[in-house]
């Protein structure tokens, strides 16, 4: 063989490679999901599984609740601002969403908390964060969230800021 | 040495002139040459074009954070600046210099005619000007350039207005550069060696490259692939890192840093392989424990690829996570370690002199120590989550990028000045560059440390007054350091235009093949007959 066609060979070897490469980037988006669903990490749209259900009745925690959509023709607001519980007592709240769009649209929330520790000890039972939601033009729907906070929680955490932010999904149930 | 300048006349006066340069002149030559030291040349120009647009941002960063409080610029714009200044010196200065190199170095000493690929390389240096002129282009658009930083997280890309877009195409296009440069330089060296160049004597330079070559074909691709889901994310609707729709921004730092942390050896290899030239040439000892080099190398470029998630440890991963990345990271050390050793030990009792290059050598060697024993703090998890985000960081990587390749890269060119142009810089002036780059950097660099430690955030254009003193240090030594790079620029013209004649070999235990078989300068066509190897 010679030196040109060798060359030839190498360099489509390589290329082949590369291309690879650029596909294995994309590969790395379910591997990730596979990742975080078996480490049970990042699962914001689960169910938390509660297990202990002993109220501490020694402390009380402050849950503040906090709203946002982000760019969307949503109003959403939380029915109260703040609730006081005990570690571990079952708590149920509302939130309210009005469409102000003369269409459908459907969002998702997504959970944060602060401090950022809280998330874990923050159990939802029930929460609209866990399906997307889609409203009908000018529709008004109170949604609730049922949660725990884990006994567990530490000590120096006093007061839990729970923040909803709703996005758009785009192409679903109305226009984008 | 004359015979071979006398053979060369010989074989090729009937068919080039001497020194001169195919069918064109003037502009035409440059833009169709497909000469591999012409190509090598245009890389190192553009290079250091680049490095002066990155550097005068530098100037704006470090002007803006000379006091507290906002003066000169607007934190949107200060934000365009650090983001431009990222991605201008890591793909349009650092990158492109060490392919000059390459460009010039590989096929001279390996004993090949030319590139293996002349015209696809004359392609892989033309479509930087057009990236550069994307990334530069995207701060006069409508919203201005993207104010993300140089990594491009997520979901702020998604945000950022259409100089977004240019970015995320100029990177395309230097990816493309990259991957076809590499291709290029992993033909030439594994097909084109001279008759009797095994693998095991190729000098390290060489070595270096052929290894980064295979990260940036396996890297750069990662990159486009990131940069392709933010534009469809942007554009097209998918959520790859919208958590609204599935996704999830953090997935982008992972893909990121699984490119991010190969293209930190990118940077640093070719450098390892000029210092590998230049120690011992100027120690007149050939290289301490060359094999183990070679090995050491290919270590750091396998193991770059297992570490990526110490640029993340706060984005809550599991603690075995944090674990695993962490012992990965530190275990970069011991190859690094071996190599930091090995130059060492090539330099004892060596008859050692302290020209230009062996002084930029040597910078390189503490400051890039210096920079890899932060990197190490860095690796450690409690420690890092304290300092991430920090100037700590900052100062950390410009030690290992500015102090490591840079300096290499000043090393280099140097040490084959002379060879390439037939005459000598001024080693006076020379030696002052280095002292004032050194003292500079250090200036610059140094009390960031100490501004990280005590909390200070990176990319904000602000800081509390406490911060004052150390920043003003830093903002002097920035401003010193941009206008001592004219001198470089100074001393390289002049020694282009009016240098002495150098002598054919100006270093006396420089060893590789362009030194002993090729005359001073070198002509444009060399070795179109393998050379004869021992």
């Amino acid at each position: 063989m010679n030196i040109e066609s060798q060359n030839r060979l190498l360099s489509r070897k390589l290329a082949i490679v590369a291309a690879a490469m650029f596909g294995f980037g994309f590969a790395l988006v379910p591997f990730y999901n596979q990742i975080c669903a078996a480490l049970g990490v990042n699962s914001i749209e689960e169910k938390d599984q509660v297990v202990n259900t002993q109220v501490d009745l020694s402390r009380t925690v402050t849950i503040e609740f906090d709203s946002n959509a982000h760019n969307m023709p949503w109003r959403f607001q939380p029915t109260v601002r703040y609730i006081t519980v005990h570690p571990g007592e079952l708590a149920t709240v509302e939130y309210e969403i009005v469409n102000v769009r003369d269409a459908p649209v459907t969002g998702q929330a997504v959970p944060s908390y602060g401090p950022q520790i809280a998330g874990e000890y923050f159990k939802k039972i029930e929460c609209f964060c866990f399906t997307q939601q889609t409203l009908a033009a000018g529709e008004t729907r109170r949604l609730p969230v049922v949660f725990v906070v884990d006994p567990k929680l530490p000590k120096d955490v006093n007061t839990i800021a729970v923040s909803y932010t709703f996005f758009e999904v785009a192409g679903r149930g109305g226009k984008s | 040495m004359s015979s071979v300048a006398h053979d060369h006349a010989h074989d090729h006066a009937h068919d080039h002139g001497h020194g001169h340069h195919g069918g064109y002149g003037g502009i035409m030559r440059w833009i169709t040459t497909t000469n591999h030291k012409d190509i090598g040349t245009l890389y190192l120009w553009f290079a250091f074009i680049m490095f002066m647009v990155g550097g005068a941002m530098a100037m704006v960063i470090r002007a803006e954070l000379f006091s507290p409080g906002l003066q000169i610029v607007d934190p949107d714009f200060f934000n365009q600046m650090t983001t431009l200044h990222g991605l201008i010196m890591v793909f349009g200065a650092i990158m492109p210099v060490f392919v000059g190199f390459a460009n010039w170095q590989i096929p001279m000493m390996i004993g090949a005619p030319d590139m293996a690929f002349a015209r696809l390389n004359n392609w892989s240096f033309w479509l930087l000007p057009f990236a550069a002129l994307l990334l530069v282009g995207s701060l006069f658009v409508p919203g201005g350039a993207p104010g993300v930083g140089w990594t491009l997280y997520a979901p702020l890309t998604v945000q950022m207005g259409i100089g977004m877009d240019l970015t995320i195409f100029a990177v395309h296009i230097l990816g493309m550069s990259s991957i076809l440069g590499s291709i290029n330089i992993i033909t030439t060296i594994l097909n084109l060696r001279a008759p009797g160049m095994t693998l095991m004597r190729m000098p390290l330079f060489v070595w270096t490259w052929l290894i980064t070559a295979y990260l940036l074909v396996a890297a750069m691709p990662v990159l486009a692939g990131a940069v392709t889901m933010t534009l469809t994310d942007r554009h097209f609707g998918t959520t790859f890192f919208n958590a609204a729709g599935g996704g999830d921004p953090v997935l982008y730092q992972h893909i990121f840093w699984f490119f991010g942390h190969p293209e930190v050896y990118i940077i640093a290899l070719p450098g390892f392989g000029v210092i590998s030239q230049v120690i011992p040439a100027f120690s007149r000892k050939p290289l301490f424990g060359y094999a183990s080099m070679v090995y050491a190398t290919s270590a750091i470029a396998i193991l770059s690829f297992i570490v990526w998630a110490h640029h993340m440890y706060t984005v809550g991963m599991p603690v075995t996570g944090q674990l695993f990345f962490m012992y990965a990271t530190t275990l970069i050390a011991i190859p690094t370690g071996v190599k930091v050793f090995n130059w060492v030990a090539t330099m004892w009792k060596g008859s050692l002199t302290f020209e230009t290059p062996m002084l930029f050598a040597l910078g390189f060697l503490f400051m890039f120590t210096l920079g890899g024993f932060t990197g190490l703090v860095l690796a450690l998890v409690p420690v890092d989550i304290q300092l991430h985000d920090t100037y700590y960081v900052v100062a950390h990587f410009h030690y290992v990028m500015v102090a490591g390749a840079l300096f290499a890269a000043f090393a280099g060119i140097y040490f084959w000045l002379p060879k390439w142009t037939g005459r000598m810089y001024n080693e006076k002036l020379g030696q002052i560059h280095f002292w004032l780059t050194m003292i500079f950097f250090n200036m610059i660099f140094f009390v960031q440390h100490f501004v990280g430690m005590a909390g200070m955030p990176r990319r904000i254009p602000d800081y509390p007054l406490m911060f004052e003193t150390w920043n003003k240090i830093s903002s002097l030594g920035a401003f010193g350091m941009g206008l001592t790079q004219l001198l470089f620029l100074y001393i390289v013209v002049k020694c282009i235009r009016s240098g002495e004649t150098a002598p054919q070999k100006p270093w006396e235990g420089a060893d590789s093949l362009e030194w002993t078989h090729l005359p001073t300068p070198v002509p444009y066509h060399t070795f179109e007959t393998p050379p004869v190897l021992k």
